[in-house]
Formats: structure tokens, C-alpha cells, sequence
């Protein structure tokens, strides 16, 4: 624990220590007390008023305030949106209180909300006074028309009246004459419908009045600003005839109805002409009236949206203040507050630090009190990360997080991880490409954190530190395997072998001799293209796997000794990690050891049977696979040892811990006060079980039994598991090489430019498409299952819970 | 019948079912009921509705609130929801979904047509209809002066025009009259449905003919109640009641020759399932009635899920969302009215 310092120095291995920690606070200066925590984001408050509904607790007054201000600021954010401003992050105000804050905020509400209203109420007048314009012009035009056909057609019947043809009928005067004399003036409305309800306008209007009206509608090219809504609308103009008074009001309702909207009309000429004019005075008096008011809005809305930004983080604050406040319980007295909760062993002379510094700044006489209490329940999990340690950890966190101070899988993922994935994605041309592609997102980190990315975008992002390691180790595995978009190249000096006479080209290795020194790094270029070149490879890669694979079960199953050993727990260690160790040695620990024999002396030895018959008949002579002294011996000695481990890891266990189950409880009962203070800390934490916990011996011994077998076959089949990695590299580099020989040099044989071009085009779109993305993904995924399943079932237990301190910096981002 | 539903139900069905049984399980618990039955204030409310789904359509409304306003964006969630499954479904689903609104419709037409007598303000009366019982022409009905225009003007359009059809008198509307059409339309649509509900056949019929049953044999038990002590006939009265469900035919006889209360009762407890009802009442008491019917509902609606492949989840959804809505207007207008010891009266708790 260092004293004074921001963090201590990295302790990556284990979970910080943490401490159950009681703040007493006095009533004065607990609000700055809780504000200054949150800025520090140590500590994490745990609720003390569970059993009180949200409304119940103390502050309930001043959430409501603080939800009715964010309220406001979200209806700003709509007129922000709607004059199309963003908010400027430069926070140059002054600092105000709440109290203020909460005053100006409704006070600029209030303003707002009048300014709409007038701008709305003076909208409505406009856009009313343009749908009028649009009747007068519309309806003026079909007066017109309708005026100059009736003209036209009464000469043209007096033309012929003038004639006096036959065809004409003989009543048509006389009707016409009482036609006059008895003339019942139509009456009409005229205005705008809306062009999708028209037809059932029309419907209803002829059903209401049986047929008794003369509709006519016109339709409006651009769509109109509906008065009432506000929205544009595609509307029609109508005018319709009717005569008398039922009828009228009929239709008069029904307009209603339909939300119509009626406008008067005249049918004389020279009025309309009159009335357009008026009209058209009216709109551009109203249209400049709208202007002004719509600048004096966003240059409100503009001021506002200098201070937005602050205003909504101080707003956030308030309310997350508020809310920690509220899971603080009163003292005896009610003068003081009292709050409990989890922070970290280093952070208490910060923590003191900032409680003293809250006390004397807002003048409080009593200074808060801070004191460390006992705990019984398992604290939480808090490891001190940074940008690149991060997303390994979180790697890890996916599966479960960590028990309080277990050792953390987290530390080795970091090299581990890519590892494996580069195993797998071994090719230093895709690798420079996935290199390239990530120091772009890490280069404009800056600029990438602060705005919004889409979804895959988000991950790859979060991701970087991952893929770049990932992509350093894929140019590094690419290397050894010597493939570059799946060509070899003789980057460490030429091949050591070459043809003895010109007729060994026909791709075999028969005809070659070894000219020169073993090639220095990776694989010999000359194996590209010969037709051993799988069957070497497949050997190499797979005898690759199982070493990895070996060595990193060795490190989970030593990792868990390091478990056992830090929290003092014997039986652990002799009963389960001791015999797992002699287990997955004595049989995949002598595998290996039998393929670097057989790698350094170059013996022709077959590995498949030495194994086999290891197990079916361990007493038969090896003959020709023996490939050391006293191999015979050895494998007596460890398959007996295998033998021997599994009853071992099977039986003592349960027992001794019955045993100790006893003797603690024989104890507990003597003694029930003294017994409880020796062994809280580590030994609540270790076991299976709690200590208040009924001890249950038969499920127990089953949990015992399931592990056992487990861990038997596991270690057969997690072997087995991890030539994933030789399946995967094969069909990467198997994937490539098809790509590279049916396309690009196959474009390149037709000798023609378009073939190339288009020949290139198809191996960039696969080359990036299946093996950059597909292939990264998929050999992530199985990386990811290696750790998971093979690397921390070992070890880890992961049923701890994460760390939540209560810190400003990270409720920013939990709304919207 | 059973075919093989379960078989081919998802192809269609399988994605608003998951939709639904989300939607229900964002139903207020009786947690819920207790912390809202102990606000103060209706910001109160407001504050602890935000915590539950109902909150992004509450957080946005300043702050002195009003009951309207609460039971609006309430029904304004049921509504989205309900658009967004009738969007996503097909047939035979969608022509369900639809039924279910029926019922809103007649109520608004009823509602309209009542105002325009009492000349009310249309706009006034439109806001008051429920929006899932709105159609174009709705605010048309205004027009209407009897039944045949009513019917020959606006409702010819609508889904109830053959239900409609059944009813028309040339009489001119008067409370009686609109009454009597509401529980004519309201037989109709019953009747409709629950065939509808057959065809479609399988678990669907089984579950909704059930929880049509009992709709119709209280709407029957209402209907009685309802017009002991007033001029219509018994003859008319039994024109009323649908025609299936527990009660029909028998207890259809004896319920329209009711004179009161009691009578009623004596015929429900002879059937068993309605005995319990009755027996949580005391003699004479029709007051607690309803609430005893709207419990028997919600036991009824949530025990529809518990199976699978059928439509009756949505029915059974949509109803317990508008008792929901119910039970929040009950608890707001208490808190507002400062009746908090009359809360619980008509609460119904869901879960």
C-alpha cells in the first residue's frame, strides 16, 4: 500500500484488497462529501435502506427536482434539435448552485414554451391565411372556367333558338322561364380536405343528403401546411353546392368531421380579386412578424446550448448524489449520516483526505468519521486497469468475474490470447494487413472515443489493444510458418536443400540434398509446392498444438496451486493439486517429451503407438519406437503414477473435509464468540461451502466424484481440444493458398489486362472478406474457447462480483 | 380438435407470441401496487411508473399532472403496442387482433351518439373514445339523427356494419333506445368472435371460448341487473344475451325473469363456476359485484398463459393491460382526491 499516490503500483496478479469501510458524515456537509467521493470514484455505497421504496427515503424531494430538471433539459434538447444546433462542449459559465440552475431552467422553459405558442398561434394564422389564398385562386379559376362554358353554351343555344331548329324542344323556353321566376339560390361552402380522406368526403356527402349536392374539388399540386397539426398535408380543394338549410348544416358537420377546413367564397369577380389582395397583405405582414419571432427563438435556443453540455452533467451529478444519499441511513441523532460500503486498502488515506477537505470547505464543525469494519461477506472484485489491460481483463469478465483475490487468468490472456490466435492466423502478409487496419483505430483514438461508432465498429474498437497483439503475433507465427499471402519467401537466406540433378523438379523431396546448414528461422521455403509439403506440415502443427496445449493446462493447474496456497488451504493443494500435476504429466507431460526427443534426434519412431500401447500392453518390448534408454521403465513408472492419482484426487478430500467440518463446529461450540474473529477473512472465502452452512458429507463426495472424472477425461479431451489449433492454421493457410493460386495467378496466366484487374479485384474482396474478417473471427472465437474452457477450468472459479464505485466518470454514459 | 399446431404455429404466430409474453411480463406486480397505493401525490406515481415500462412514455410530461394524462400515455403504451402487433401479423392473426377492438368500437359509436343528444362538443367527445375503437368516419356519427342514418352513413363502412345490420329500428335515438343497440351490437360481436374462434379451431377455440363464455354470461348477469326496475320487457331482455355460454340456454330462461338482486344470485349459484362470485357477496349486495367479476377475469386471462400456440395471449393481454390501465386511474384518482382509504377497493392485482 503506498501512501500519497493516485494508484499503487500494478498489482495485476490478484484483486486489490478491499475493506468494508463506515463513513459517518455530518448532516451539513454530507452532499459535498458524497460529490467529492464521486469525482475520487473509490468507493462503493451499499444500500442501508433496502426495505424503503424509492419515494419513502430522504431525498425523495430533491430526485423528483432533479428528474424534472433533466425533464426540461431534454425538452431543450428537442428545441436544440429542431433549430439543428449542437451543443459546444466549451463549459465557460460560472459554477451555480442547483437552486439556480433549477430557476434559470424553468424560467427559460416558461420563455420557450410562450415563444412556441405565439410562433404556433401566428403559424396557425399564416397557414390559414394560405390555404384561404389557395380556395380564392383555385375556386376562382373554376368560376371562371364553369362562367365562360355557361356563356358559351347559352349563345350557343340562343344561337340556335335564333335558328330555330327542329331539334331543339319546344318546352325548353318555358322551363327555363319558370326556371327563373322561381330560382332557389344554391348555397355553397368551399374550402381544403385532406386528399387521402377525400373520396370518403365525397361518399359521406353524397349518402348524408341523398344525392343533393354538387361537389367539386380541385387538387393541390405541392402538399400544405395543415393549420391544426402543423404537418404537410396533401389536401384538395372543394367547394360544394347545396340547397337548404338542413342540408347546410349537414354539411357543414361533416366538414367537422373530416377535418375540413372552410374558408368563405364569393362568387363575384371583382371581390375575389379584392380579397386575394387583402390576403395576400396580410401573409407577408404575418410572415415577417413569424420571422422575427423565429430569430428571437434560436437565439434563445442558441444561448442555451452554450451551457447545455454542463448543465446536464451537473443535473446527472445532482441526481446520482442524490441517489447515493439515499442509501445512507440516519444515526441515533439525526445529525449525522451514515454510510457503509466496499473501497479499496490503498484508497483509504485518499478517502480520509477527501472527507476532510469536504468538512472544512463547507465550514462544518465536525469533522466525518471514517472507520473500518469487520466483514463476513465475500467483498467485491476490483482490479486497477488500464486502456490496454482492459479488454484482456474483460475477456476474462465475460466468462465470470473473478472470487476476491483469486489469481487472475487475467495477467497471462494478455500474452496467451493472441498467441493462440496467431497460431491459428499464421501469415505475416494478413497479419501486416490486420496491423495496419487496428493502428488506424489506435492512432485516432482520440477521436474515435468521443463520437458514436456502429455496433461492429464499437466492438473492434473496444477490441484494438486485442487485435494489435493479436496481428504482431500473427506476423510472428506467419514468419515461422514462412507464408505471405500463403508464399513462402527465403527471407533468412537461401533454402538448405537443393536438386541434385534437373529432373527432381516434379515437386518431391526424393531428389534433394541437403547443401547447405538447416534454414535458420520457421519453415524451409522449399516445402511450398512439394508434394510432402501437407503431410510435414500437419505433423509439425499438430505436435505444436499438444506442446502448447500441455504447457498451458501445466500453467492453469499451477495457477491453482498458487489459489490454494494463498488462501492457506492445504488439502487443496495435496489432494488436488499435486495429484492433477502427476496425472496430465505422467501422460501428456510424456508425450511431450517424446515428441522434442523424437524432434532433436530425428528418430522415425511412431509416437501413435508408443502411446497406445503404453496403456493396452505396458509390459511388451518397444522394438524399433523406442526412442531413449529405459523408456520401457519409465512408462511402467508413470502409468502406475496416473493410476495412483486418480484414486488420490477421488477419496481423501471429502473426508478430511468432513473431518475439519467437525472439528470446527466442536469448536464453534465451546467457543462461539472468540472462534468467530480468527477466521473470518481468507478462510470465509475458500471453501465449497460457508460456514453456516449445513455439511451435507454425500453431496459433497458427489461434487468430489464429478470433479475426478472431469478432470480424467477432461485432460483427454482438453488435449484433444487444442488441435483446434493445427485444424484451424490448416485451413487458413490451405484457404489462402487457393485464393493466391486459383485466382490471382490463374488471372495472371490469360495474359490480359481486364482478366488481371478483374482477377485482383476478386482476390482483395476474399482476401479481406473471408480471411481478414470471417477468419480473424472465427480463430478469435476459438482463442476465446481455449482460455475459457481448457486454460481457467484448471483454476478458475470465477463467482465473484465486480467493484461498482460510485464515480462520476462512469454514470455519464448510462443514459440514452 | 386438435390438429398439429404446435407444429406450424411459430411460422407465423411464433414471433408476436414471444412479442406478447414479453409485453405481459412487463405487467405491474403487486410489488408495484403496493408502492403506488402508498404515494402521496400523483408525482409520486409519475416518479415510480417511470421505473417500470411505462416509463419513456411518462418521463417527458411536466410536472403538475393530472389523472387524464396518466391513464392517457398509459393507453397511448397499450396502443402502440397493439399497432405494432397488428403490423407484424397475419392472417389469421391480424383478423384476431382486430376482433379484439371491436368491442372499443361499439362503445365509441355508443359514446358518440349519446354526446351528439345530448349536444356535447364532437372534439370534446372524440377525445374521450378509446383509441383502439377509433375509425375514419367516427366523428361523422355526429351527423346521424336515427339508427338507419346512423347506419346507412358511417357504419356501413365499418366492421360493425353486419352486426348493425341485425338492430335497425327506424326509431329515433334516445338513452333507452342507445342502450339497448349497445347490448344488441354487443351480442352481435360476441356471437361473431366466438364463431370466428371456432373456425380457427385447436387450442385458440378451446381457451377463447372459454373466456368469451364468461364474458357473455356476465354481460348477461349485467344486462339483468341492469334493467330490473325498468320498462324492458322480459322478452326484450332475453333478446339480449348472447347465445352461448354457461348460461344458455337455461339460465338465460330463469335470468329474464328476474325482479331482483337476489333472484339473480339464486340462479348463478347453481352454476358451480359462478358460485364463488356470489358467495364472496353478501345478500343484496350488487356494488362489489363488479369488482368480483373483473378478479375471476384476471385469474381466467392469466391462466391463458400458461399454454402455448393458441391467440387467446393476446386477447388475454390486451385485457389485462386496459384492468391495469383501470387500476392506475383507480389508485391516481384516490391519491388525487385524497380517498387513499378507498384504494384497494377496486384494485385488481394481476400477478
Amino acid at each position: 500500500m503506498a501512501d500519497g499516490e493516485r494508484l499503487p503500483a500494478m498489482d495485476f496478479m490478484r484483486s486489490e484488497p478491499m475493506q468494508l469501510a463506515r463513513i459517518i458524515i455530518p448532516m451539513e456537509s454530507a452532499h459535498r462529501a458524497i460529490s467529492y467521493l464521486g469525482e475520487l470514484g473509490l468507493f462503493q455505497f451499499n444500500d442501508l435502506n433496502k426495505e424503503k421504496s424509492p419515494f419513502q427515503r430522504t431525498y425523495a424531494t430533491q430526485i423528483k427536482r432533479c428528474g424534472e430538471m433533466a425533464r426540461k433539459l431534454r425538452f431543450f434538447r428537442d428545441q436544440m434539435h429542431k433549430a439543428g444546433v449542437t451543443s459546444s462542449n466549451l463549459a465557460y459559465g460560472s459554477v451555480i448552485t442547483l437552486d439556480e440552475l433549477e430557476a434559470k431552467l424553468g424560467e427559460l422553459e416558461a420563455e420557450l414554451i410562450e415563444m412556441n405558442a405565439n410562433s404556433e398561434k401566428l403559424e396557425h394564422a399564416y397557414n390559414e391565411l394560405l390555404e384561404y389564398r389557395l380556395v380564392l385562386k383555385k375556386m376562382g379559376e373554376v368560376f371562371n372556367s364553369a362562367q365562360k362554358k355557361a356563356t358559351a353554351q347559352q349563345r350557343e343555344q340562343e344561337h340556335r333558338r335564333g335558328e330555330g331548329s327542329i331539334d331543339s324542344p319546344l318546352l325548353l323556353e318555358q322551363e327555363m322561364e319558370t326556371d327563373s321566376s322561381k330560382q332557389v339560390k344554391l348555397g355553397y361552402v368551399s374550402g381544403l380536405v385532406p386528399r387521402d380522406k377525400a373520396i370518403a368526403f365525397e361518399r359521406i356527402l353524397f349518402r348524408a343528403t341523398r344525392g343533393n349536392v354538387f361537389l367539386k374539388q380541385d387538387s393541390i399540386e405541392e402538399p400544405v401546411i395543415d393549420p391544426v397539426s402543423g404537418q404537410k398535408v396533401e389536401k384538395n380543394v372543394f367547394i360544394v353546392f347545396h340547397s337548404g338549410e338542413r342540408a347546410k348544416s349537414k354539411v357543414l358537420k361533416i366538414c367537422d368531421a373530416f377535418g375540413a377546413n372552410r374558408y368563405p367564397f364569393t362568387d363575384d369577380v371583382g371581390k375575389q380579386h379584392q380579397m386575394i389582395s387583402e390576403v395576400t397583405g396580410k401573409l407577408s405582414e404575418l410572415k415577417t412578424t413569424i420571422d422575427v419571432g423565429q430569430h428571437h427563438w434560436s437565439s434563445v435556443v442558441q444561448s442555451i446550448s452554450h451551457q447545455f453540455e454542463q448543465w446536464k452533467n451537473m443535473v446527472k451529478k445532482e441526481k446520482s448524489i442524490y441517489h447515493t444519499l439515499n442509501m445512507l441511513s440516519f444515526d441515533v441523532t439525526k445529525k449525522c449520516l451514515v454510510a457503509e460500503g466496499w473501497c479499496p486498502v490503498f484508497a483509504t488515506n485518499q478517502i480520509q483526505k477527501t472527507l476532510v477537505q469536504a468538512s472544512t470547505d463547507s465550514n462544518s464543525q465536525i469533522g466525518a468519521i471514517f472507520e473500518i469494519l469487520h466483514y463476513k461477506e465475500s467483498p467485491p472484485t476490483y482490479f486497477c486497469t488500464n486502456k490496454f489491460t482492459s479488454s484482456f481483463q474483460e475477456i476474462v469478465n465475460a466468462y465470470g468475474v473473478a472470487k476476491y483475490q483469486e489469481a487472475n487468468p487475467g495477467v497471462y490472456t494478455i500474452v496467451t490470447f493472441p498467441f493462440l490466435f496467431a497460431v491459428m492466423f499464421g501469415d505475416w502478409g494478413h497479419g501486416i494487413c490486420l496491423f495496419l487496419a487496428t493502428l488506424i483505430l489506435i492512432l485516432r483514438e482520440k477521436t474515435y472515443s468521443s463520437q458514436k461508432l456502429g455496433d461492429i465498429m464499437e466492438m473492434a474498437f473496444g477490441g484494438r489493444y486485442v487485435i494489435i497483439m493479436m496481428s504482431i503475433f500473427s506476423i510472428y507465427t506467419g514468419v515461422i510458418y514462412n507464408e505471405f499471402f500463403s508464399v513462402p519467401f527465403e527471407l533468412f537466406g537461401p533454402s538448405a536443400y537443393a536438386c541434385r540433378d534437373p529432373s527432381c523438379r516434379d515437386a518431391t523431396t526424393i531428389g534433394l540434398i541437403k547443401v547447405r546448414n538447416t534454414y535458420p528461422f520457421g519453415v524451409d521455403p522449399i516445402w511450398h509446392g512439394t508434394r510432402s509439403e501437407l503431410p510435414f506440415l500437419n505433423s509439425l502443427k499438430m505436435k505444436m498444438s499438444i506442446l502448447l496445449g500441455v504447457a498451458q493446462m501445466n500453467l492453469g493447474i499451477i495457477l491453482s496451486y498458487f489459489n490454494a496456497k494463498f488462501f492457506r488451504n492445504d488439502i487443496d493443494i495435496w489432494y488436488q493439486f499435486v495429484p492433477q500435476m502427476i496425472f496430465l504429466n505422467s501422460l501428456f507431460g510424456y508425450l511431450s517429451l517424446l515428441i522434442i526427443v523424437k524432434w532433436c534426434t530425428g528418430s522415425q519412431a511412431d509416437l501413435y503407438h508408443v502411446m497406445i500401447y503404453m496403456f493396452l500392453s505396458p509390459m511388451e518390448d518397444l522394438d524399433d519406437n523406442q526412442l531413449f534408454v529405459g523408456q520401457k521403465y519409465l512408462q511402467l513408472l508413470l502409468l502406475f503414477l496416473a493410476l495412483v492419482a486418480v484414486p488420490w484426487m477421488l477419496i481423501p478430500k471429502p473426508f478430511l473435509l468432513k473431518k475439519q467440518h467437525e472439528e470446527r463446529h466442536q469448536g464453534e461450540a465451546y467457543v462461539p464468540l472468540g472462534g468467530l474473529d480468527d477466521n473470518l477473512g481468507p478462510e470465509l472465502t475458500d471453501g465449497s461451502h460457508g460456514r453456516h452452512e449445513e455439511f451435507e458429507f454425500s453431496e459433497i463426495l458427489v461434487h468430489q466424484l464429478i470433479h475426478t472424472i472431469e478432470f480424467v477425461l477432461g485432460s483427454v479431451s482438453n488435449t484433444a481440444s487444442y488441435l483446434r489449433l493445427w485444424a484451424l492454421s490448416l485451413a487458413h493457410s490451405e484457404l489462402s493458398n487457393v485464393f493466391f493460386e486459383k485466382v490471382l495467378m490463374l488471372a495472371w496466366g490469360y495474359n490480359s489486362v481486364v482478366i488481371l484487374i478483374i482477377g485482383i479485384i476478386v482476390f482483395i474482396f476474399a482476401t479481406v472478406g473471408v480471411l481478414l474478417v470471417m477468419e480473424t473471427l472465427s480463430a478469435f472465437l476459438h482463442a476465446l474457447r481455449l482460455h475459457w474452457v481448457e486454460f481457467q477450468n484448471k483454476f478458475y472459479g470465477g463467482n465473484g462480483y465486480k467493484f461498482y464505485p460510485f464515480s462520476f466518470a462512469l454514470i455519464g454514459d448510462d443514459e440514452e | 380438435m386438435y390438429g398439429f399446431e404446435a407444429m406450424t404455429f411459430n411460422i407465423h404466430g411464433g414471433y408476436l407470441e414471444a412479442i406478447v409474453r414479453g409485453h405481459r411480463s412487463g405487467l405491474l406486480t403487486a410489488a408495484d401496487y403496493n408502492n403506488l397505493c402508498q404515494c402521496e401525490t400523483l408525482d409520486d406515481i409519475k416518479m415510480h411508473l417511470t421505473a417500470t415500462e411505462y416509463g419513456p412514455y411518462l418521463q417527458n410530461e411536466p410536472s403538475p399532472l393530472h389523472t387524464t394524462t396518466i391513464v392517457e400515455k398509459c393507453t397511448l403504451k397499450l396502443v402502440d403496442e397493439y399497432k405494432h402487433m397488428l403490423c407484424q401479423a397475419t392472417e389469421p392473426l391480424s383478423t384476431f387482433l382486430e376482433y379484439i377492438t371491436y368491442g372499443h368500437m361499439i362503445d365509441n359509436v355508443v359514446l358518440i351518439v349519446t354526446g351528439t343528444l345530448h349536444e356535447r362538443d364532437v372534439q370534446e367527445l372524440l377525445e374521450k373514445c378509446h383509441p383502439l375503437g377509433m375509425f375514419d368516419s367516427i366523428a361523422t356519427l355526429a351527423v346521424a339523427q336515427n339508427m338507419r342514418e346512423l347506419y346507412r352513413l358511417v357504419l356501413v363502412d365499418t366492421p360493425l356494419a353486419p352486426y348493425f345490420s341485425e338492430c335497425i329500428t327506424s326509431e329515433d335515438l334516445d338513452d333507452m333506445n342507445i342502450e339497448i343497440m349497445r347490448n344488441t351490437l354487443y351480442k352481435a360481436y360476441l356471437e361473431d368472435f366466438y364463431r370466428f374462434c371456432q373456425k380457427l379451431g385447436g387450442a385458440t377455440a378451446e381457451i377463447m371460448s372459454d373466456l368469451l363464455a364468461f364474458e357473455a354470461d356476465r354481460r348477461a348477469v349485467n344486462i339483468t341487473i341492469n334493467s330490473i326496475g325498468t320498462e324492458l320487457t322480459r322478452d326484450d331482455r332475453r333478446k339480449l344475451y348472447s347465445s352461448f355460454g354457461l348460461l344458455y340456454p337455461y339460465g338465460h330462461e330463469e335470468l329474464a325473469v328476474c325482479e331482483d338482486i337476489d333472484q339473480v344470485r339464486g340462479v348463478m349459484e347453481k352454476y358451480p363456476p359462478y358460485q364463488p362470485i356470489f358467495s364472496k357477496l353478501s345478500y343484496g349486495e350488487s356494488q362489489m359485484l363488479d369488482k368480483a367479476f373483473y378478479e375471476e377475469e384476471v385469474k381466467r386471462l392469466c391462466l391463458s398463459f400458461e399454454q402455448q400456440f393458441h391467440y387467446g395471449v393476446f386477447f388475454a393481454y390486451m385485457r389485462l393491460k386496459e384492468q391495469e390501465i383501470r387500476n392506475l386511474m383507480w389508485i391516481s384518482e384516490c391519491v388525487a382526491q385524497n380517498q387513499k382509504s378507498r384504494v384497494h377497493d377496486s384494485v385488481v392485482f394481476i400477478f
